[in-house]
């Protein structure tokens, strides 16, 4: 019984670690930061524009609404791009850095190793979400009376689950191809952007794509979001976005676990650990 | 120092009462490496032993040298010892746990110091050695003294704590390595080429340490090197490694008269035919 709780204590020690260290990190990064914030903005202004370009046009269509609609999928979007982009440098950073060996040579369980990464993807991605949708809604004078931002976080905040069991399953790329591996993790970014109803509605979508919506974690999201945000949806009614995150999340995380630790098997025995390109 | 090494046992040997702290038996690595002839479908990949059949055993508190040309299977070795490869078949015992049953018992023994001084370039020495730390479960508690402290015994300079390692000269990012793996107090030290690449100052410095680290620590150091000097200095015993096989084990004296030299260096060319300097090829993919 010591023995385990020693055990648990030295793992949650490592878990924070991984935090700390990505704390300093953002820190010595700073300025990079705020350049890649700026591009972000940038990014996002340029599809929220959409809805006023198709009034401009003279379609007919609830401008505020559709642009808060566009907001809200483009600030997601960019949560998950952090989210995956933390996980994939899990190994891409440490190794251009070189530190790799020395990182899976430690004791710590590679399930705590992640989870550390993802923790810190989470904080610091709602943070950025938050100050993205801040810094946007204000060019657009969007008014949002009845927004539940509370039940907006909380099914984003559920669905982080599950896109971190995605980006376990990603971030094992730059292990197996050092060259291309992280830009193989875009895939799984791109598909879920496809499927997820990010910028239009699932319903648009052929049947197919919509049978591969319902297993996209952002899909759920999104719709979570976009209920607590522009109907001022409650706690309460997240249920019926929360519970299917909860079951991708159970069967996502494990099965991140499960391919990453086949990819690092995978390195172990070709000798793909070293190699720093 | 680490709370979770309490649970790591060491078995002594059966018998005679000392540890045995590294058992090989029967090791090896293949590689797959692409041939430079082209064929219809690409390049033709053929399988090179990087290491064919090694055994040794060392004792707790003992330094061994593994003497060898650039790609005769020293870094295939450490890499195997530290769990960071899985071997095509034997075994390797670190006081009695199975690197790969056992591999997180292995890791809370061991600890490495490689040829190039991995770092994160713009974190500092200290906050390196906390990520370090952590990884090991030591706590902030139990850094906040100690990472100063052993910076301080390796020659760090105090007011270079908060410069980037990337500001830090090659000696300097060296010694902070061989702080980062003292500071999880491994009882099995492996060294891969410390001192290569270093000048004569920083060399001596690292060696020394070396040298406190075993004294102090009673700690169990296998040591690869090209360098001659050093592995007669540093290591009781000397092992001559060739194209992944271990040809000779013993002190230096005993190997130079096996082969009848005066010098190491005349011994290590009459058991494998090269000098050091000559390159071998790469062992990995």
């Amino acid at each position: 019984m010591k023995g385990a709780a020693s055990t648990m204590r030295a793992e949650l020690i490592g878990l924070a670690g991984v935090v700390e260290r990505n704390v300093y990190l953002t820190k010595r990064y700073f300025l990079w930061d705020v350049a890649f914030f700026l591009w972000t903005v940038a990014n996002t202004l340029t599809i929220v524009f959409i809805a006023k370009g198709f009034e401009a046009t003279g379609a007919t269509l609830d401008v505020d609404r559709a642009t808060t609609s566009l907001l809200i999928g483009a600030v997601i979007w960019a949560y998950l791009g952090i989210i995956f982009e933390f996980l994939t440098e899990t190994v891409a950073w440490e190794r251009w850095e070189g530190t790799i060996e020395y990182t899976f040579m430690a004791p710590l369980s590679r399930a705590m190793h992640l989870a550390g990464q993802g923790v810190f993807a989470i904080i610091y991605g709602l943070a950025r979400a938050a100050l993205l949708f801040a810094v946007v809604a204000f060019f657009f004078d969007l008014s949002l009376p009845n927004a539940n931002f509370l039940a907006a976080l909380l099914v984003v905040a559920v669905a982080s689950i599950s896109f971190i069991g995605i980006g376990m399953m990603t971030s094992v790329m730059p292990l197996i191809s050092p060259e291309k591996g992280m830009q193989l993790g875009f895939i799984a970014q791109g598909v879920l952007l496809v499927v997820s109803g990010v910028y239009y509605p699932v319903e648009v979508l052929p049947q197919w794509m919509q049978w591969i919506a319902t297993i996209s974690p952002a899909t759920y999201a999104l719709e979570g979001a976009r209920a607590a945000i522009m109907e001022g949806a409650g706690v309460t009614s997240m249920w019926e976005h929360v519970w299917p995150l909860i079951i991708i999340g159970v069967v996502s995380v494990p099965l991140g676990l499960w391919v990453f630790s086949r990819g690092e098997r995978y390195a172990k025995h070709h000798g793909k650990l070293k190699r720093s390109g | 120092m680490l709370d979770t090494a309490e649970e790591i046992t060491i078995a002594p040997v059966p018998g005679n009462g000392s540890v045995t702290a590294v058992e090989v038996v029967d090791l090896r690595k293949e590689f797959v490496r692409r041939k430079k002839r082209k064929t219809g479908f690409g390049r033709e990949r053929k399988r090179v032993a990087a290491l064919d059949g090694i055994t040794f055993t060392m004792r707790k508190g003992e330094t061994l040298a593994i003497l060898g040309q650039n790609g005769s299977g020293k870094s295939t070795l450490v890499r195997l010892l530290s769990t960071l490869l899985l071997s095509d078949g034997g075994s390797v015992r670190i006081f009695g746990h199975d690197a790969y049953r056992e591999h997180r018992a292995v890791r809370r023994l061991v600890n490495r110091v490689s040829v190039e001084a991995s770092f994160f370039k713009k974190m500092s020495a200290t906050e390196n050695l906390s990520y370090a730390a952590r990884f090991y479960g030591m706590a902030p508690s139990q850094t906040r003294d100690r990472i100063p402290e052993i910076l301080e015994r390796v020659g760090f300079p105090r007011d270079r704590l908060g410069d980037s390692m990337e500001n830090l000269s090659r000696g300097t990012q060296q010694k902070v390595a061989l702080a980062r793996a003292l500071l999880t107090s491994p009882v099995l030290l492996l060294l891969d080429e410390p001192t290569t690449g270093l000048d004569p100052r920083s060399k001596l410095e690292v060696q020394q340490f070396i040298r406190e680290i075993r004294e102090s620590h009673d700690a169990t150091v296998l040591l690869c090197t090209h360098d001659l000097a050093e592995a007669e200095t540093l290591a009781e015993r000397i092992g001559i490694l060739d194209a992944g096989r271990l040809i000779a084990l013993a002190p230096a004296d005993e190997l130079k008269a096996r082969y009848g030299t005066e010098t190491l260096e005349e011994a290590f060319f009459a058991a494998t035919g090269k000098t050091l300097e000559d390159e071998g090829e790469e062992d990995d993919e």
